[in-house]
């Protein structure tokens, strides 16, 4: 077993800077979810964390762990895989439930139902 | 569709994944993880979805590299609306645009294509029509964006789907 502290100088620099870009990033997005205005714009913001963020920090921790270990560990590549497979279901989700709620209040704001199906229901 | 591998894409690629999740290439984890795969196919076998055909593996790695150099340009350019815009959010909405592409898996790869973009999110697509409804943030030109979804992502998807 082998400490951070045992990490050549490239190694933990080059993590250190991968996961505080990463983090930036992230945060940047958050502040999106602060500074944008409606609930449409705002669902953009998380996926800086989701995209860039995720793998800035993925490839820090990868890069960590070959360098301590001395083999390479690219198991994090299955974190990128579901979190990239997973979030598009739950934003496309929260936007089409938004959706659906401004199209039954009558909102302006939104495009109109084009079809049939996407026509709330009466009453 | 039947035999011993009716989804060996699918069982290589679970393979794989055991392979990843136990890091390790050992013949036991061989043996082990191909049992699975193989299981595990065929129980997606009783579920009987149509099979996607994946025609041309070259253009899917083409259209890969290019998503994942759009998704690092557009987080450079959410992160700078973001940051620097006094108003932001303030050129955001929807738009419509008619797609060809029909395949089931294409529309979506689309979608997560799409959505796991930041600045642009799928909203709803209308299989009746072929028309599919986005949310953009940085809505300035429209024409744009119906040149980057249409002629990048749609062509080369129908080219490695139908």
């Amino acid at each position: 077993m082998s400490a951070a502290g045992d990490l050549p100088a490239w190694a933990a620099l080059s993590t250190a800077f991968l996961v505080l870009v990463g983090a930036a990033v992230t945060l940047i997005g958050s502040l999106g979810l602060l500074r944008l205005g409606t609930f449409y714009a705002r669902v953009h913001a998380p996926t800086l964390g989701t995209t860039l963020g995720m793998a800035c920090i993925l490839a820090g921790s990868a890069l960590f762990f070959s360098a301590l270990q001395a083999r390479p560990v690219v198991h994090e590549i299955l974190i990128a895989v579901f979190v990239t497979l997973t979030t598009p279901v739950t934003l496309m989700l929260l936007v089409r439930a938004a959706l659906y709620r401004d199209r039954t209040e009558g909102s302006r704001e939104v495009p109109a139902a084009e079809s049939v199906s996407d026509l709330p229901p009466p009453g | 569709m039947n035999g011993i591998l009716p989804y060996p894409l699918l069982s290589l690629a679970l393979l794989l994944l055991w392979l990843l999740l136990n890091q390790s290439v050992s013949p036991g984890h061989l043996v082990l993880g191909s049992v699975l795969a193989v299981l595990a196919s065929w129980a997606m076998a009783a579920l009987r979805p149509e099979k996607p055909r994946i025609r041309r593996p070259g253009a899917a790695l083409r259209l890969l590299g290019m998503v994942l150099a759009d998704i690092l340009r557009s987080n450079l350019a959410v992160g700078r609306i973001i940051v620097r815009s006094r108003e932001p959010g303030v050129n955001a909405g929807f738009m419509t645009i008619p797609l060809d592409l029909r395949n089931r898996h294409g529309l979506a790869v689309l979608a997560i294509i799409i959505t796991s973009t930041p600045g642009t999110i799928w909203v709803n697509y209308d299989a009746a029509r072929g028309t599919l409804l986005l949310h953009v943030l940085d809505l300035v030109d429209e024409t744009v964006w119906i040149r980057t979804i249409k002629g990048r992502y749609e062509r080369l998807l129908m080219e490695i789907f139908e």
